[in-house]
């Protein structure tokens, strides 16, 4: 494995291969983070928000085996709105596909459409809080109701956090950045869809599963 | 070569130029290092302070009218939580960690300047959210700073209208800042290090932060999850922590909850975070130590290994805070296991610190002495740690001063000691000047000796059962006489030791001015900080060329060398070890060691 390959080196031998391209990477000749960077930089995120998620799952699961818990009636709604994260996911993997095609001008319709089916998701979301709020299904009355609305909440804000990246991206592509440029906004951003995606999932598992 | 480097002053500096750019708003790592350690000094002083106001009210009862039970509460929660979070995590990382990472790696900045820059700005707020606590009606919590439910949202605790609210927002929007800082240290490591810097040539400074940052992007979301559910419990009423409870005969609205569940995540986090105030330590000691005995460190290898060792088991010891809370008794024996095993790695870099020093050609300089200072305090308060990891000798020690002096001389004192050690050390780089020698001394000799007159009796007051958290003693049976004589001695020691803190804080302001030059590399110090063309560094730290790394950081008193360092960047030498080129494709040729025109180069620097 590398990781040990690299722990067991014995630097006060000066025998290591110093001049490896690896060195270069992180920052381009416009003194900005590169491609390489910024990916390093996102998945470092993504495992930090991993962890969040995943600790909220397990103090949910914990929480539910004491007293005053009540099941939890899942809005019909969130359905439809894996069903259209889903899409938002589909369509940024496309773009992300055909901007390394070099078909720059689809990439970016997509890219938008993406863009759009996170803020629709977002509008969905709202709507299934609101339903449950009609039915008084309010936080302080079930555990279980607080904890949808807390991991749907920061799922939520997460989710928004991409989609102002993704505003921002927007806004470069339409002036004059460069392909590559426009191809690695559009890469970082179907990664974050995807991991947004899949934390749903995995949140919207565990809701219908207890 | 490296003073050479000093006075060289060709390297342009094409950074912003308006004060506002360059010192308020700046992305420069190095202002941003230093803004974050200021304001770390500067909300540290009031814990300082908040301690000299608990310690009257202990040693002296009643002295200061003021002090009332609410108040000592309250000045017991926001001493520990601003000492453990907002100073020294703060400092460490965001100070330390800002400072060194990219002068000690070779690279110009972060790797993303301005998500380093607003990482301090939100810092900033945090404080400030905290701070304002002390203004709102009901003043801050005074929960403790382990903030256990349901005691610390309930009516009865001080501050439980707004301080707590206060206090739980603070400490989130703190690990929102944090993760903005931790993304760059750690990216900055894997991506942006001089070419030749493989890992395993990074100073141990660098190794520590690394692997302490690591770290706490791991831990804080398990403060953070903790956290809004308790600020949920206590805004609008849900049930995650709080049970059923009778209040005055009348049940509350809550039911079911946890306060066991808070216990658990907060401890989750809770000991990994003292291992990320340690590990910082660990890093930098090592590193002093190496360069003031003139030595290469002990065992480097080993060193890195231990911090990852101790990194990785600090996660899974936690419930050793918890021993008193009615656990099954299988669970306490795995927890006293592991918190055991943790000693190990913890054991290897105290020997290899003290086989650093072995033989060593020992400078006593300012930065030695604290490094000196922490290794003992350190290995103290290890050995009570093992006492106190034993579930059966934790149970009758537990919540009593025994535990304030352990943690204070492990956490508390070892990690300050470093602090100063290191200011002491880097100060030369970051101005351009020392720090005054005798001022120095006599802040170094006061907090050694000041700080075991208060922490060493504790143990004592441990031992005769001391209750910890308590306002005052006066009418407990079985408290002897002793008891309220040492608590006396210990807060005029205390008082002394915080008037000392005082002088440092002169000393750092009168030196900026009136100290002594200190030139490139007064240390005569491998590492690439000390090896940049400027002092302090401009913008962008190397000016035009890019440094090279040829070695690891630890060349001192070479066989065969002409001086007893060699930098990092110096080009090997035809004595030294005969495979070396071997495995090397590009064997370096001789010439200024920074003259390699690969790198291209960042803002217009040409
Ligand atoms: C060999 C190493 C260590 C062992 C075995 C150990 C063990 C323990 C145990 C068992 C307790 C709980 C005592 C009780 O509440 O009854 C404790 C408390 C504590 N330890 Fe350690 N410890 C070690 C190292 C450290 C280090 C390195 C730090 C910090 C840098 C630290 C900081 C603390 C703190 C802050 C507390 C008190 C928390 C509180 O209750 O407020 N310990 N330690
Ligand atoms: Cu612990």
């Amino acid at each position: 494995m590398r990781f040990f390959k690299i722990i067991t080196a014995r630097p006060w031998l000066g025998e290591e291969t110093a001049y490896s391209a690896e060195f270069d990477a992180a920052l381009g000749a416009d003194g900005l983070a590169t491609l390489k960077t910024k990916r390093m930089g996102l998945f470092i995120f993504i495992g930090v928000a991993t962890a969040l998620f995943g600790l909220f799952a397990v103090a949910y699961y914990m929480r539910m085996m004491m007293g005053g818990w009540h099941m939890l009636m899942e809005p019909l709604i969130l359905w439809p709105n894996t069903l259209i994260l889903m899409v938002g996911g589909g369509l940024m993997q496309w773009a992300s596909w055909l901007s390394k095609q070099g078909n720059v001008p689809r990439a970016k319709q997509a890219f938008f459409a993406g863009g759009i089916a996170g803020l629709l998701f977002l509008g969905g979301q709202l709507l299934a809080w609101q339903e449950l709020i009609e039915l008084g299904c309010y936080a302080e009355v079930n555990p279980a109701n607080a904890f949808f609305y807390v991991i749907t909440g920061l799922h939520g804000l997460h989710l928004m956090g991409g989609l102002f990246v993704w505003g921002n991206a927007l806004f470069k592509t339409m002036g004059d950045a460069s392909p590559a440029a426009i191809t690695a906004s559009i890469e970082l951003c179907d990664y974050y869809w995807h991991f947004m995606l899949a934390v749903w999932i995995a949140i919207f598992a565990l809701l219908v599963v207890t | 070569m490296t003073e050479d480097n000093a006075t060289d002053t060709e390297a342009e500096d094409h950074g912003p130029t308006t004060f506002l750019t360059k010192y308020v708003w700046s992305q420069d790592h190095k202002v941003i290092a230093i803004q974050y350690g200021l304001t770390a000094i500067a909300i540290g002083l009031v814990a300082l302070v908040l301690s000299w106001l608990m310690r009257m009210q202990l040693g002296f009862p009643g002295a200061l009218e003021f002090v009332d039970q609410e108040a000592y509460y309250q000045y017991a929660t926001m001493h520990g939580m601003i000492m453990v979070i907002y100073l020294l995590t703060a400092i460490f990382l965001g100070g330390f960690g800002n400072y060194l990472i990219p002068l000690m790696v070779g690279a110009r900045d972060m790797v993303f300047p301005y998500l380093n820059m607003l990482s301090y700005w939100v810092y900033l707020i945090a404080v400030l959210v905290l701070v304002s606590s002390f203004f709102v009606p009901g003043g801050p919590t005074g929960a403790g700073w382990t903030l256990y439910p349901p005691q610390s949202i309930l009516e009865g605790t001080p501050g439980y209208d707004w301080g707590i609210i206060l206090m739980l927002t603070s400490l989130v929007i703190f690990i929102i800042a944090f993760t903005m800082g931790g993304l760059n240290y750690v990216t900055t490591i894997l991506q942006a290090r001089a070419r030749g810097m493989t890992l395993m040539r990074m100073p141990l400074t660098v190794w520590g932060i690394f692997v302490a940052t690591f770290m706490g992007l791991l831990a804080f979301p398990v403060l953070f999850v903790s956290g809004v559910m308790l600020l949920l419990d206590r805004v609008i009423g849900t049930s995650f922590f709080v049970p059923e409870i009778i209040s005055m005969g009348e049940p509350l609205a809550y039911g079911g909850g946890s306060p066991l569940l808070f216990q658990h995540l907060f401890w989750f986090f809770g000991h990994p975070e003292v291992y990320i105030v340690a590990l910082p330590a660990f890093g930098i000691v090592s590193d002093l130590l190496s360069i003031h005995a003139r030595k290469n460190i002990f065992g480097y290898r080993m060193m890195v290994w231990a911090l990852i060792g101790i990194g990785a088991l600090s996660f899974i010891v936690w419930a050793h805070h918890m021993y008193v809370s009615g656990m099954d008794p299988a669970f306490g024996f795995f927890f006293a296991v592991t918190t055991l095993i943790i000693a190990v790695p913890t054991a290897i870099k105290v020997y290899n610190w003290v086989l650093t020093l072995w033989r060593g050609d020992i400078h006593l300089t300012i930065p030695m002495l604290f490094s000196i200072s922490f290794v003992l305090t350190f290995v103290f308060g290890g050995l009570t740690g093992l006492f106190l990891g034993n579930v059966v000798v934790d149970v009758p020690l537990s919540d009593t001063y025994f535990v304030v002096a352990h943690f204070h001389m492990v956490m508390g004192v070892a990690p300050i000691m470093v602090v100063f050690g290191a200011i002491y050390h880097w100060y030369p780089k970051m101005t351009g000047r020392m720090l005054n020698g005798p001022m120095g001394q006599i802040h170094f000799w006061v907090t050694f000796l000041g700080t075991y007159a208060i922490y060493f009796p504790m143990h004592y007051l441990g031992f005769v059962g001391v209750p910890r958290r308590y306002y005052g003693y006066e009418d407990i049976e079985f408290i002897p006489q002793s008891v309220h004589d040492l608590n006396a001695a210990i807060t005029v020691a205390a008082l002394f030791v915080g008037v000392v803190q005082l002088l440092f804080l002169y000393n750092l302001v009168w030196s900026l001015k009136r100290g002594e030059l200190a030139g490139g590399n007064p240390w005569r110090a491998t590492s690439l900080e000390w090896q940049t063309p400027n002092t302090p560094p401009v913008h962008g730290n190397w000016g035009k060329n890019m440094p090279q790394v040829h070695r690891w950081a630890y060349d001192f008193s070479v066989p065969g060398a002409d001086k007893d360092f060699m930098p990092q960047n110096m080009p090997r030498q035809s004595f030294e070890a005969a495979d070396v080129h071997k495995l090397d494709p590009d064997p370096p040729t001789a010439g200024p060691p920074s003259d390699d025109p690969a790198l291209p180069p960042r803002e217009g620097e040409a």
